[in-house]
């Protein structure tokens, strides 16, 4: 029963896997025949400055994109899983960039940002008016923006499913023994939802390594070097260099930091072990 | 035993699809053909797909049996398109290109057709177009590529409400346009827009300035693969150029993050915030689209690139897009190559497709349009792309299209740091000499 998946699993995940493997050992530009040039890609790999530069922007891009996408989605999922009606209509807002195509998000700020018809411009706000995708120092964190603004909707959403289910008699019992929100939220609300900040922090991270589209309309991985992260490099490399062996060379890092970095967030959590918190109540 | 099954299966089946699949590549299939054993052409959807579309039309009523049949695709993804299924011995018979390095790979991996026999049996053929566009296909004296559409050279176009007001002429060499920064900044205007976050319109002040300065040998070299070319000092001292230009605010606020593709650098200078602009001659139908009124009134201005005092260059040299090219696929057969080369040499560039070319703002590069150039819309401005490109000593193809597509993103992105100043010349040209080691 199993073999019909089995086969389809073999021709679109793993026979490319295996062929990208066998690239990653050759040199080929598309239309020749590959030539095999043994550890050469993986030597430019592990020494160019461009790649390693690109492997640090996406560490530091997965860092800085969790430590600011958590609290703010942690937040406001707790936030809108409150019952009064208003936070549902706020909610309906914050879930709106979840709605709009990653294309659609990077044109849009591209366009907010740009230095002589963007909002700074426009709106004469000193403060907004920098040339935030110009400039090699800030076109990170304007990168790191964007997607926050992109990706915080479904990670509240995350939170927010969370939230509802903690058992209201915890916040009651709570409350009757004069708990206020703050200790409510401290000592309740956060360890209830351990297991969906794992989720959250897993996907984030993970996720984090596949950051392509956005950054591909908005910057196009520049200016420089500057925002051009793992995958960026790994298309330009292949698609637009037509080095497909140091691009493959490159791909295979990226699965195997995907996987590593699953495995790890998997076990050092104890996600695997997980357990219902409930017993008890 | 069971449990072990699927695994089993797995492996040998992936080895075997593995297998099946690296064959294809050596598979020798035969380009596609269109219905009726027609000739596929494979073009592109911006630019001249109205008069490619006319004209097949026009050569398949007269000539039926060597028809042509077009697909038309969107710039990007053609690329990878083209690619995919040219090395897969899968692709058309006439396809649309740029010439250059890209096209030089096909050549490498033989898979265009070499049309100089042709050539040199209808003389008046290659006659009629510029000797300076044919540079950009052909390699070892070989042609491999024939132009189907308009040159697009690059110019420098300028505000002239604003230079007016400056009290200032268009620069014609580099230090009146220096003298003219200091000038537009001391009133408070923008001298040069620039789309510098899509890159390449930096390049062209660097293909500009090597040019003037040490004149095109310089870029021979350099596309030769000649070692150490790029530490030339005519490179050295167009990328210092380039740093005394940037230092001196001779850039808009902002210009790195102005993409080229949306317009907006040119919106800076109709909208009066910038007062020139380097760009390529599509630059004026953006400017045309964008804001009808100014370039109707009169008030868009160009001019070419400044003279460098003292340079080897002449004056006249131009850079830029050569024009877009057809070539033939050496996978084709014997009839349906025919069919290519007699449109290509009938069906392109006669008197309807040249007429249909100039109403969309085209300037062919053929010889001998002077009298009907004055017939058409924006005259003066179809009559000087005309003059300045038909008059070059030297027409460079884009250096990112005529390096190998490899080197050219290692341009592209060096050349942003060194506006950015990220690198010096020195160091700007050192890695570009490393990177062309490789």
């Amino acid at each position: 029963m199993a073999l019909p998946a089995l086969l389809l699993f073999a021709l679109f995940a793993l026979a490319p896997m295996v062929i990208v493997g066998y690239l990653s050992f050759t040199r080929w530009d598309g239309l020749g025949t590959p030539s095999w040039t043994g550890l050469d890609n993986w030597r430019t790999a592990l020494t160019s400055d461009v790649t390693r530069h690109a492997l640090w922007l996406t560490l530091k891009m997965m860092v800085i994109s969790w430590a600011v996408q958590t609290p703010i989605s942690l937040l406001l999922g707790v936030f809108v899983a409150g019952k009064q009606r208003y936070r549902a209509l706020l909610a309906v807002f914050y879930f709106v960039p979840m709605l709009i195509s990653t294309a659609a998000i990077a044109v849009i700020f591209k366009n907010l940002l740009d230095p002589n018809f963007g909002l700074g411009a426009s709106l004469g706000l000193s403060l907004l008016d920098q040339d935030w995708l110009g400039d090699p120092d800030l076109a990170f964190y304007a990168v790191v923006f964007a997607i926050a603004w992109q990706f915080v909707p479904f990670h509240t959403l995350l939170y927010q499913a969370g939230a509802r289910q903690i058992p209201a008699s915890l916040y009651e019992a709570a409350s009757l023994d004069g708990a206020g929100r703050l200790k409510q939220f401290w000592h309740i609300t956060l360890p209830q939802l351990r297991y969906t900040v794992v989720t959250s922090s897993t996907l984030m991270t993970v996720g984090s390594l596949t950051y392509f589209d956005l950054v591909f309309v908005l910057t196009g991985g520049g200016p420089g070097y500057a925002t051009r992260l793992l995958p960026l490099d790994m298309y330009i490399t292949g698609f637009q260099s037509n080095d497909m062996g140091l691009a493959s060379a490159i791909s295979v890092v990226l699965v195997t930091a995907g996987l590593l970095l699953s495995l790890a967030l998997v076990r050092f959590s104890g996600f695997s072990r997980m357990r219902s918190q409930q017993a008890g109540v | 035993m069971t449990r072990r099954t699927p695994l089993t299966t797995l492996a040998v089946t992936t080895a075997a699809l593995a297998l099946t699949l690296s064959a294809c590549g050596s598979g020798g299939r035969t380009p596609g053909a269109g219905p009726d054993g027609a000739a596929l052409v494979w073009a592109l959807t911006q630019g001249s797909e109205a008069t490619f579309r006319a004209s097949a039309t026009e050569w398949n009523k007269a000539r039926p049996d060597s028809a042509v049949t077009y697909q038309f695709f969107q710039n990007d993804p053609y690329k990878q398109k083209l690619r995919t299924a040219v090395g897969a011995g899968n692709g058309p018979v006439l396809f649309e290109n740029w010439g250059g390095g890209a096209l030089k790979d096909y050549v490498d991996a033989g898979k265009v057709a070499d049309l100089t026999p042709d050539l040199e049996k209808n003389p008046g053929w290659r006659d009629r177009v510029f000797p300076t566009v044919l540079k950009s296909t052909t390699f070892d004296g070989k042609t491999y590529g024939m132009p189907v559409n308009g040159v697009q050279p690059v110019v420098l176009y300028y505000n002239k409400q604003l230079l007016d007001r400056a009290g200032a002429r268009p620069p014609k060499t580099w230090d009146d346009l220096l003298a003219l920064v200091r000038t537009l900044r001391a009133q408070g205007i923008a001298p040069l827009a620039m789309g510098g976050a899509s890159k390449w319109p930096d390049l062209m002040w660097l293909e500009y300035l090597v040019d003037r300065v040490g004149g095109p040998q310089v870029f021979a070299d350099i596309a030769a693969g000649k070692k150490g070319a790029w530490t030339h000092p005519a490179v050295i001292e167009a990328a210092r150029m380039i740093r005394q230009l940037v230092d001196a605010g001779g850039f808009a606020k902002g210009f790195t993050s102005v993409s080229a593709d949306t317009g907006q650098a040119e919106a800076q200078l109709y909208t009066g915030k910038a007062a020139m602009i380097l760009q390529g001659s599509w630059a004026f139908g953006t400017m045309n689209t964008g804001s009808p009124k100014f370039v109707s009134e009169g008030h868009l201005g160009w001019a070419d690139f400044p003279a460098v005092t003292g340079g080897k260059g002449d004056p006249t040299n131009v850079v830029g897009n050569t024009a877009n090219f057809f070539s033939v696929s050496a996978q084709a057969g014997p009839q349906q190559k025919n069919s290519a080369v007699a449109y290509l040499k009938d069906g392109v560039y006669n008197d309807t497709y040249v007429d249909s070319l100039l109403t969309n703002g085209d300037v062919p590069p053929v010889k001998d349009l002077d009298a009907k150039l004055k017939t058409v819309d924006h005259a003066d401005w179809l009559t000087y792309v005309y003059r300045l490109t038909r008059d070059a000593k030297n027409f460079q193809l884009s250096w990112d299209q005529a390096l190998t597509p490899e080197l050219g993103q290692e341009l592209l992105t060096r050349l942003d740091q060194l506006f950015l100043g990220q690198l010096d010349p020195q160091a700007f040209c050192a890695a570009m000499d490393k990177a062309a080691a490789k």
